[in-house]
């Protein structure tokens, strides 16, 4: 008797193949490249990224699935790998100049960048509990190292040992979460979850809320959501500033993908449940991060409580569970890393031999001294607030408004006083910049280089120019949930 | 529900059994030996030097790193014993994958040598 072997659909998991393979040739090729010259791996890396990019694009409108039925490409995870590969070849411009003034310009950054972009990917494009986990860790590993990569600083081992703790504590968490689904339903693919849970009943089933909670708690990790964001100021202050650009979009991206995946296709019968669960949680999340934004006197922290504020933005687009909730989401993160990498790429400009430049008080004066880079600065921080014309307006505005339609009236309130309350600590950057007093001219200006001046500018572009025309992206977004529609 | 708890029987009848044999054990040897405890006897080992500090020492790193590699293509070597066992049955296809599989390891394999990884200085 031979066995076949069902012969998976290899055409479908071209941008990973690609991705891998440029990756494992990065490493082999870092080896002949002399220390003073790792920039060259950079350039390649960049350039690698952008074509796969380009290719991930042919896969729009091409729907399969396949490695029997674990992996599936539709245009929900089309539309965030081009998040994610976007995010990755803006960082690896803001780092070019970075690594070399922090004496780390390695190789291997880039690689590792890599390998957490093909985990992400796969973890998107994952049909199965087992598989995204497989996708969550290989982007988490990577991710431990690029935010220790300053390996000589304190600050930046310290982050990477408490993100890798906490990582591990919470990764056992979710494979709990899996271990419970799998016990309760027999399977692990988020299909056949569904189907069983709809044939036998089990919406209501105890241990299956608590394989909920799990679940959400493992994603939550990544998403910083309340209670699971102590970890998120430390890392993000302690990590090179490009890695904390990263992960502050990327990861994220790839925790909310998977988690809409999950709720919405897994176990999208138990909604009135996780809906509870998500109200509280959202509520909790934009809550702590934009009152404890306001306390803040160093930027990378201040951003980091911002970022988990935007996390509990993002969730209502996941609780209201309509298309244009989910549209939302996938719009929002391309707002978001326009922004979020924008307005770290100044923090970046302002890093000077001698100065680090990360507190509100170097932000002084930068009207004066670079004034492209300040007027850019406010366009992010009206982005970040939610102000038209900007493409956060128009995330926000989709997020709100599908809360709004699925009836959390009480959560927009919430959300809508949040923003006002992030406004404050937003402006006390820009104050800084346009009111304060510039620095006496012996330190040198804050002049970015050429590769850190071009991702400024294309995200600066990018979120005036999707805020003033949001109707394309806008229409892509809300194709790339038509996934979902089935389990609305 | 009984059958679906069925197959675990041999399982259950396993771990009675593993249990069972400890505590027989312990048990035996406690009733039918002697009790003539003195300090010779006590000590943790009854032959070679007395420990003379504790077990937490730092390590170098360098042991780590071997550790690592070892895992490494331990795994792999443990990995290709079921691929073996069925390499008829599957074929072509099968010899392809764990082609490509063992050129992914001997990417890490290069990069691990070229970078001094498996030299102890």
């Amino acid at each position: 008797m031979t066995t076949v072997l069902p012969v998976p659909n290899l055409a479908a998991i071209g941008p990973e193949i690609l991705v891998t393979v440029l990756a494992c040739g990065l490493l082999l090729v870092d080896l002949f490249i002399p220390k003073d010259r790792k920039r060259a791996v950079g350039i390649l890396a960049l350039a690698g990224t952008v074509v796969t990019a380009l290719f991930t694009m042919r896969y729009w409108n091409y729907s399969a699935t396949t490695f029997s039925g674990m992996f599936v490409v539709d245009n929900f995870a089309v539309i965030f790998k081009e998040v994610f590969l976007f995010a990755t070849a803006i960082t690896i411009l803001i780092s070019l100049r970075y690594l070399e003034i922090e004496k780390v310009s390695l190789g291997e950054y880039y690689a590792l960048m890599l390998f957490c972009t093909l985990g992400m990917m796969v973890m998107v494009s994952a049909a199965d509990l087992v598989v995204i986990y497989i996708g969550l860790e290989t982007m988490a590993l990577s991710v431990y190292v690029l935010s220790g990569f300053m390996r000589f600083n304190v600050k930046s081992s310290e982050a990477a040992l408490k993100y890798f703790l906490v990582g591990v504590f919470i990764s056992g968490i979710l494979l709990y979460g899996i271990a419970l689904t799998y016990g309760v339903v027999g399977s692990t693919n988020l299909n056949a979850i569904a189907e069983t849970i709809k044939l036998k009943g089990l919406k209501d089933n105890p241990v299956l809320m608590i394989a909920m909670f799990l679940l959400a708690a493992g994603f939550g990790l990544e998403i910083a959501m309340a209670p699971f964001h102590f970890w998120a100021p430390d890392v993000y202050e302690g990590s090179p500033t490009p890695v904390t650009a990263f992960i502050s979009v990327a990861p994220k991206a790839a925790a909310f993908a998977a988690l809409i995946r999950v709720f919405v296709v897994g176990i999208g019968l138990m909604a009135p449940h996780w809906q509870v669960l998500l109200w509280v949680i959202a509520a909790l999340t934009m809550t702590i991060g934009n009152v404890t934004a306001a306390l803040q006197s160093n930027v990378k922290r201040m951003l980091a409580y911002s970022s988990i504020a935007h996390a509990g933005y993002m969730l209502l687009g996941i609780l209201a569970a309509n298309t244009t909730g989910l549209a939302g989401v996938a719009f929002y993160f391309f707002a978001y890393a326009f922004m979020n990498m924008g307005a770290f790429g100044v923090i970046i400009l302002l890093r000077r031999e001698g100065i680090v430049g990360d507190e509100v008080d170097d932000f002084k004066g930068l009207a004066h001294t670079n004034p492209m880079a300040a007027l850019l600065m406010v366009v992010f921080l009206l982005s970040l607030t939610g102000i038209p014309p900007t493409a956060g307006f128009i995330g926000k505005f989709l997020l709100f408004s599908a809360a709004i339609k699925a009836g959390f009236y009480w959560l927009v309130v919430i959300a809508v006083l949040n923003s006002v309350v992030s406004l404050f600590y937003y402006f006390r950057i820009a104050q800084a910049m346009y009111m304060g007093e510039a620095p006496d001219s012996s330190i040198p200006r804050p002049q970015g280089a050429p590769s850190l001046t071009v991702a400024i500018a294309i995200v600066g572009i990018l979120t005036l120019f999707f805020g003033i025309y949001p109707h394309h992206l806008v229409e892509l977004a809300k194709a790339s949930v038509t996934t979902f529609i089935p389990f609305l | 529900m009984y059958h679906a708890i069925s197959e675990y029987v041999p399982v259950l009848i396993l771990l009675a059994l593993a249990v069972g044999f400890g505590v027989v054990t312990l048990l035996v040897s406690f009733l039918v030996r002697p009790n003539d405890p003195y300090p010779d006897k006590l000590s943790p080992y009854e032959c070679g030097i007395d420990p003379f500090t504790t077990g937490k020492l730092q390590i170098p790193v360098r042991f780590f790193v071997i550790v690592m590699l070892f895992l490494l293509f331990d795994v792999e070597a443990v990995f290709m014993y079921p691929w073996a066992a069925v390499y008829k049955k599957i074929g072509w296809y099968g010899f392809v994958e764990m082609f490509l599989f063992i050129v992914i390891l001997l990417v890490g394999y290069i990069y691990a040598w070229a970078k001094g990884a498996l030299e102890w200085e």
